[in-house]
């Protein structure tokens, strides 16, 4: 029993991560239909960029409150990779929409390529490890629950409340949701719709910075290669959940969290990701749009 | 409000301040992403720690590159393209177009004189010039050969076009004796002129054939069926897996495992269409990607069968039908037979007309198919499911013959990449691979067979290409490595072809059943399919 549990709360804190990835991959696919194949390289920059300030900091200060050095690389994560995705939206897929759908996918692709390799070349190719930032573990009933793990679940879980707040109670939320179900409409009733997109990625940057500066302090290295498996068990975790529905993707990324950790305790950590690909495919043959999705239908 | 005054300010102001503030805003972005990227680097010290070190240089340099770029763009490029398509008042003509003013017959002789004259001294270029100014020199030789030819081709541009099918298998087919005779003639004997071969046929020649067959194949789910798959690498896989372990194992000749690792891979294509038959659009994308990821991991983790991650080697090479063989030891080794000098570069060459006629055997089928009814269907099953449905047309069967027919050619096109390794590894069958294949199909235009290999050509030709410009060296200082750029332009390449043409290379389809006559239309008017 306490094995299963300290599995759950691996679990959790895994999903935690994969959720909020996810998060930015079905919030783009809400509103303009495309899988965003770049965002797990954006959760990559967002991890280096985490990295690039941690080592300013520690190079400036001696010594700073823990709590305040995550702030401060969370914050400036969230920001310049916000600017990396609102760029790639502007440059690589705003010009194709309304083209054919393989359009801009292929961009997201080339992106995705261009990004990693971007990574690569200017700060090469090692694995960048850091000292570990919180090393605290707490003894509940004979499970360990690191302080990391709590921040982790902490943060996801406000962040999840200040997302959920914006996207159904502000006008932006609005105006998003408007986007989302007809883009004409909303556009011939005042919408902003080109804001209303970019500020769509800005937000699953956002997300997916968080996501990287949490990766970053809980694994303590990141190398240039490690969008790509977050980013497709994420949007793994997107289409499980449904892809277009926010607690969908959140759902799907504690499942794809618990199944991994639960699969590598049990059964054989080697087929970890076979296990969570397999149940994507077994999920969707029954379930064809997701666990929370809106059944497809199709007019004639 | 805001926006239409934006408007205006930009319609009265002229294309230079309109470009200077375009270049200044460019700047800000750049400086803003680049700021921590390039203007930073993370290194290792001697007691491997992380530390920083500043490249302010570098930054400075790439952020006015882009805002020069920008500006240029917006002040000249932009009012020239404008310009381009405006009609002239008193003549009421278009203006020339760019090509006819590049391609010029004095710059033509220009172009040919200079890479005669380059060619001619190329061995004293380094006396003459010093080494870094000879650099330069085989740069600029290069771009005059490249001018020369493009004009060439642009002269005969009308007769290009109108037999480029045929005149494309003939290239292909003289390719490999071409690049030997230009070599032998430059080297002076024929040895080197083989030895020499071998980087061109193998390393351009055979690479991107394969790439050409691979898209080929994916073309028939994708560009006819209109089935989005992303991991149809994993059928290149199995082909290859086929072939490596019953080579291995049971000795058999290739001959015989080429159709069992066709028919294997159609077997895995059936068994992944079963599944996601229900699926659509997206939803079907990602269960292809998984597909592909499942069986990369299985290859990596059943060690007993597939050795792991460290591959399986000493596959078997492919014969001349049995007569002939390729291993030096053989008894029947082709230069014994035919009493010729040893070389490497037979088995190479034999290796690219294999794959060549591998790839216009998937060419061959597929245009054969596309007149047959299933191929029809899959074209119907594209444009509109429903409608098929309710015309009596079994989605089901149709869906499952696409993925098997393109299944098969990943197979093929899988075993012989094994037998042109000699070893195969789960590295080889990456994502990435079914992105670049995918790209390829698309860039060319989905369902053009021409245009799927001139977007092979240039696609993988083009990021080849670059491990051969070592001049750059000479721009960039020695420890400069083009290859480390390669799949950075890739991505790139990847990105802009897309801008510049959303339908791909080849934008004009030819319906195969028509009333009348034959009539090419756009290919907006096709649809893509969604799953």
């Amino acid at each position: 029993m306490q094995y299963f549990v300290q599995q759950m709360v691996n679990g959790l804190t895994l999903g935690s991560i994969y959720g909020l990835i996810a998060i930015g991959y079905t919030m783009v696919y809400g509103i303009i239909g495309m899988i965003n194949f770049a965002h797990g390289d954006i959760f990559m920059l967002g991890a280096f960029v985490a990295l690039i300030v941690f080592l300013i900091l520690t190079s400036l200060f001696y010594s700073v409150h823990v709590v305040l050095f995550l702030l401060v690389m969370m914050v400036v994560a969230m920001v310049m990779t916000s600017l990396y995705n609102w760029t790639i939206e502007k440059v690589a897929y705003r010009p194709l929409r309304g083209s054919f759908r393989l359009a801009p996918l292929i961009t997201a692709i080339g992106m995705s390529i261009a990004l990693s390799n971007f990574v690569q070349v200017t700060q090469g190719p090692r694995n960048k490890p850091i000292p570990p930032m919180v090393s605290t573990v707490y003894n509940v009933n004979g499970i360990s629950i690191s302080l990391k793990q709590i921040i982790i679940v902490v943060v996801t879980v406000s962040l999840l409340a200040l997302f959920w707040y914006l996207v159904n109670k502000t006008s932006l939320g609005r105006a998003q949701r408007a986007c989302e179900q007809d883009r004409k409409m909303a556009a011939l009733l005042g919408i902003d719709v080109d804001r209303t997109i970019s500020i769509t990625f800005v937000m699953g940057a956002a997300l997916a910075a968080v996501a990287g500066t949490l990766f970053l302090m809980y694994y303590g290295v990141v190398a240039f290669s490690d969008g790509f498996v977050p980013g497709v068990k994420a949007f793994t975790a997107a289409v499980l959940g449904g892809i277009g529905s926010l607690p969908g993707a959140m759902l799907g990324g504690l499942m794809i969290g618990f199944i991994e950790s639960m699969w590598s305790a049990y059964f054989s950590i080697d087929y970890k990701d076979v296990a969570a690909f397999s149940i994507l495919a077994i999920v969707l043959i029954f379930l064809p749009s997701g666990i929370l999705g809106r059944p497809e239908v199709e007019k004639v | 409000m805001a926006n239409i005054a934006q408007a205006m300010r930009d319609e009265t102001a002229t294309p230079i301040q309109r470009g200077l503030k375009e270049a200044l805003y460019g700047g800000a972005i750049s400086f803003g992403l680049f700021f921590l990227f390039i203007g930073l680097r993370t290194d290792q010290n001697i007691s491997n720690e992380l530390i920083l070190v500043p490249r302010w240089g570098l930054l400075a340099i790439v952020v006015g590159l882009v805002m020069v770029v920008r500006f240029f763009y917006v002040a000249y490029a932009q009012p020239f393209m404008a310009r381009q398509k405006i009609v002239n008042v008193t003549s009421g003509l278009l203006p020339d177009s760019v090509a006819t003013r590049f391609f010029r017959l004095p710059y033509f002789i220009a172009a040919l004189v200079i890479a005669v004259a380059l060619l001619v001294f190329a061995g004293s270029l380094d006396g003459i010039f010093g080494p870094a100014l000879a650099g330069y020199m085989r740069f600029f030789r290069a771009l005059a050969i490249i001018y020369a030819l493009a004009s060439v081709l642009f002269y005969f541009r009308t007769f290009i076009s109108a037999h480029f099918s045929a005149l494309g298998i003939g290239v292909l087919v003289a390719y490999p004796i071409v690049v030997v005779l230009v070599l032998t003639l430059i080297n002076g004997s024929m040895a080197s002129g083989f030895q020499g071969s071998l980087k061109w046929v193998d390393n351009f020649g055979i690479q991107i054939l394969i790439y050409v067959m691979l898209a080929w194949g994916l073309n028939i789910v994708v560009g006819l069926a209109g089935l989005l798959d992303l991991g149809y690498v994993a059928f290149y896989a199995v082909g290859a897996y086929a072939y490596a372990l019953l080579a291995t194992h049971l000795g058999w000749s290739f001959w015989i495992l080429l159709p069992v690792a066709g028919i294997m891979a159609a077997f895995w294509g059936v068994m992944l269409g079963f599944p996601v038959l229900r699926l659509r659009g997206d939803y079907l994308a990602i269960v292809t990607l998984a597909f592909g990821e499942i069986i990369r991991l299985v290859l990596i983790n059943w060690r007993e069968v597939t050795n792991g991650a460290a591959g399986i080697s000493g596959i078997p090479k492919v014969s001349f039908f049995g007569l002939m063989s390729f291993n030096v030891s053989d008894p029947n080794y082709i230069a014994k037979v035919l009493d010729i000098a040893q070389s490497g570069a037979y088995y190479k060459i034999f290796l690219y007309y294999l794959i060549l006629g591998l790839a216009l055997l998937t060419a061959f089928v597929t245009i054969r198919l596309r007149r047959m009814p299933v191929g029809r269907a899959w074209e119907a099953l594209r444009e509109d499911e429903i409608a098929c449905r309710s015309l009596g047309i079994n989605t089901t069967t149709t869906k499952l013959t696409a993925f098997a027919t393109g299944a098969m050619f990943g197979g093929f096109a899988g075993s012989f990449f094994a037998a042109r390794q000699g070893f195969v590894s789960p590295e080889s069958f990456v994502f990435l691979e079914s992105a670049i294949i995918l790209a390829i199909v698309v860039l060319g235009g989905m369902g053009s067979l021409v245009g799927i290999a001139v977007a092979a050509a240039v696609m993988i030709g083009g990021t080849e290409i670059l491990r051969e410009m070592e001049f750059l060296k000479v721009v960039f200082g020695p420890d400069f490595t083009p290859e480390l750029y390669r799949m950075l332009l890739f991505g790139m390449a990847m990105v802009i072809v897309m801008l510049w043409k959303p339908r791909g290379f080849v934008g004009s389809r030819e319906p195969t059943a028509f009333l009348h006559e034959r009539k090419a239309i756009s290919s907006s008017f096709t649809k893509e399919g969604h799953g």
